[in-house]
């Protein structure tokens, strides 16, 4: 009892003095009653976008060094938001990336792909798989000259000639690890990565024999960047084949 | 020995019946729309449309009756159950394989008494365990509204039912047990607001096909209502919704559910998993009336008897002790060390139903799967959880979900190394 009267006087003047101080300095009580234990994340995208980082990297450099997750950073965004599109409608098939971006708007879809878009990091090697010097040739072959019997376009023709992409819409290819480059390919003859028709890379990747893939991921990912590697200006490559991605007329426009 | 033969050909009689019974019973004609009593004109009647458009939005019929990728309303997905694949029907007014032929009387029989416009028995999986309290009125706003839209020739996909199962006339037992045809009555002791949430909650809505557990055959008893269960082949753990004592969602307030149904987020918890895709599509879009009826009627769920405490069959102390150093590792920066979360941005663990939920899966698959809050037009722009499946191994991850179960004010039990490698697959159909 004795107690609670000698607190009683204590706990008010301690109210009075925490008012008192809040009139004073004009801050909140807030602080008194539930002192935050972390600070408030800052409201940025690269915070709200932590599903995307934690794989992909918080400036989209991928995971070069063990294989699997691709480089998003400097990607061209229409590309990267039509990938987006694509997981939602199951016509790129991999769940947890079906998963993931599965409710976003087109909205959001947009602006996390130019974040991705405009981030600049620079490129490094991944580990190669042993194959022959034969090999390495055929995949050059296929990069920058095609093969006109088997009516293979070169890469080049399509993803520039430097093989950093082509604006809008079409992915550079140069930094991808060879485990990403050919699943693709595979996915692309198991329709488990398809896009809006007519699919100019379906028919591409048809054409490649089984060696072929490995021949032309393993040249891809053996090539060392070239200084610029920005995507080239948007009209600068005739594509060969009819491509939905990049509109009716297949030039992007 | 003629009575034996007599005896004989009578059973072989029987057989026939039944089995003629079994394959052929119940057909009936359809009514055509030119025989239907709805006119051509109420059926093209614009506010009756608008009306259907907000009934069929609130009972979410997209969720089921679109596919990945394809047409709203034109089916084509396959609804995995424990007895087989159903296949989701096309419910545009497309002639050849939508609604086309039907008339309000054909829509009327299939969701107030489940049965298709050739009188055949459908399958559970379309709600007319819950559509049948639907009234009549609303009914033919929500049929106006599909026969408005246009129309999309897509064949539904082919069932993977078996035996017995796929015969149809099987279900007539299954009804017997579980299905009970009725509009729903408003309780006159009760307020116009709690009634529109029953009505909602109960009927449309469809919330207890979820939220409830179905037993062996696939039915939810008649007398378990929003008591949680898990939900068949998605493996989600759909949780309690009383508020009250040992409730599910015990110590929400009217406002957090109207928040979660409305932004997908509220000071209690996230929506994830299906839920989310139940708040995109259909609850934000529902009335702040409706909402709050919703919530009144939630609110009045009555208190749930405690759960028995079990014994934990090991003892936890060392994996609650890993999962501490995992949480403060990967967790505590975002939701914080004492599970608080951040208002509005990252959601409490401590004192989450998600995360105390019976089975555990919910905590689990969250880790393991990350991902963003529901995207809503309150929160167009939802921050993240990184998906940690590619990170943790099953151990770890067992670790942090036993140590946010049971840290704070938290009591559930740990979970196994074990359940963990049987979720780590993604859910996607």
């Amino acid at each position: 009892m004795n107690t609670n009267a000698s607190l009683r006087p204590a706990k008010s003047f301690g109210t009075a003095a925490l008012l008192v101080a809040a009139m004073l300095f004009g801050a909140p009580l807030r602080a008194a009653d539930a002192p935050p234990t972390h600070p408030t994340p800052p409201d940025t995208l690269q915070q709200r976008i932590a599903a995307c980082t934690t794989c992909h990297g918080v400036h989209g450099e991928g995971t070069p060094g063990s294989g699997y997750f691709p480089r998003l950073a400097g990607k061209p965004a229409a590309y990267l938001a039509r990938q987006m599109q694509d997981f939602q409608n199951g016509l790129r098939k991999y769940a947890p990336m079906e998963y993931t971006v599965r409710q976003l708007s087109p909205a959001y879809m947009q602006e996390i792909a130019e974040y991705f878009a405009a981030q600049q990091v620079p490129y490094s090697r991944s580990p190669l798989p042993p194959v022959s010097a034969a090999t390495l040739q055929r995949g050059e072959q296929l990069v920058s000259k095609g093969d006109p019997a088997n009516k293979i376009p070169a890469c080049a023709s399509c993803h520039g000639s430097q093989l950093t992409g082509v604006q809008p819409s079409t992915p550079g290819l140069v930094g991808l690890p060879y485990d990403y480059l050919s699943a693709q390919l595979g996915s692309w003859r198991t329709h488990t990565r398809g896009t809006v028709a007519p699919d100019c890379m379906a028919v591409v990747a048809n054409r490649l024999s089984d060696s072929d893939i490995t021949a032309v991921a393993a040249a891809l990912a053996s090539r060392q960047p070239p200084a610029d590697t920005h995507a080239q200006a948007a009209g600068s490559v005739t594509p060969p084949l009819p491509c939905g991605v990049l509109g009716a007329t297949g030039d992007g426009s | 020995m003629k009575w034996l033969l007599r005896l004989l050909l009578l059973i072989a009689v029987l057989v026939v019946l039944l089995l003629g019974w079994l394959f052929f019973g119940g057909a009936q004609r359809p009514t055509s729309p030119a025989m239907s009593k709805v006119t051509a004109a109420t059926l093209h009647d614009a506010d009756l449309i608008a009306r259907g458009k907000y009934l069929v939005t609130v009972g979410d019929c997209a969720g089921c009756h679109t596919a990945q990728g394809g047409a709203a309303f034109a089916g084509g997905r396959s609804l995995a159950t424990p007895f087989g694949n159903i296949p989701v029907p096309n419910i545009t007014p497309d002639r050849e394989t939508g609604l086309g032929n039907w008339s309000f009387e054909d829509f009327w029989q299939a969701l107030h008494a489940g049965k298709g416009r050739h009188g055949e028995l459908l399958y559970p999986a379309f709600s007319y365990t819950s559509y049948t309290r639907v009234t009549h009125d609303d009914a033919l706003a929500m049929f106006a509204y599909l026969q408005s839209l246009p129309p999309v020739h897509r064949p539904a996909t082919a069932s993977t039912l078996e035996f017995p199962y796929s015969v149809r006339n099987s279900l007539a037992a299954w009804r017997a047990l579980y299905f009970k045809e009725g509009v729903f009555k408003p309780d006159p002791a009760q307020s116009a607001q709690w009634n529109r949430g029953a009505y909602l909650v109960q009927g449309l809505g469809h919330c207890n096909e979820c939220h409830a557990a179905r037993d062996s055959l696939g039915g939810t008893p008649q007398d378990v209502h929003l008591t949680g269960g898990q939900i068949p082949q998605q493996n989600w753990y759909a949780p309690d919704l009383s508020t009250r004592q040992n409730g599910g969602l015990r110590g929400w307030s009217e406002q957090d559910i109207v928040d979660l149904l409305k932004t997908g987020q509220s000071s209690k918890g996230a929506a994830f998993g299906p839920m989310a895709d139940v708040v995109t599509t259909s609850t934000q879009h529902m009335s702040d009336d409706d909402l709050h009826a919703v919530a009144t009627y939630l609110g009045s769920l009555p208190a749930r008897a405690a759960a028995p405490e079990e014994p934990s069959a090991f003892n936890a102390k060392a994996l609650v002790a890993q999962g501490e150093k995992v949480y403060t590792q990967r967790c505590a920066d975002c939701h914080g060390k004492d599970g608080n979360g951040v208002a509005g941005v990252y959601p409490p663990l401590n004192g989450n139903s998600s995360v105390t939920e019976p089975s555990g899966i919910n905590a689990t698959r969250a880790v393991l799967l990350g991902g963003f809050a529901p995207l809503t037009a309150a929160n167009p722009r939802p921050y993240s959880m990184p998906p940690f499946a590619q990170q943790l191994s099953d151990a770890d991850v067992a670790a942090v979900v036993s140590y946010i179960r049971g840290s704070w004010t938290n009591k559930a039990p740990a979970v196994l190394e074990r359940d963990v490698s049987k979720y780590r697959q993604t859910p996607i159909d």
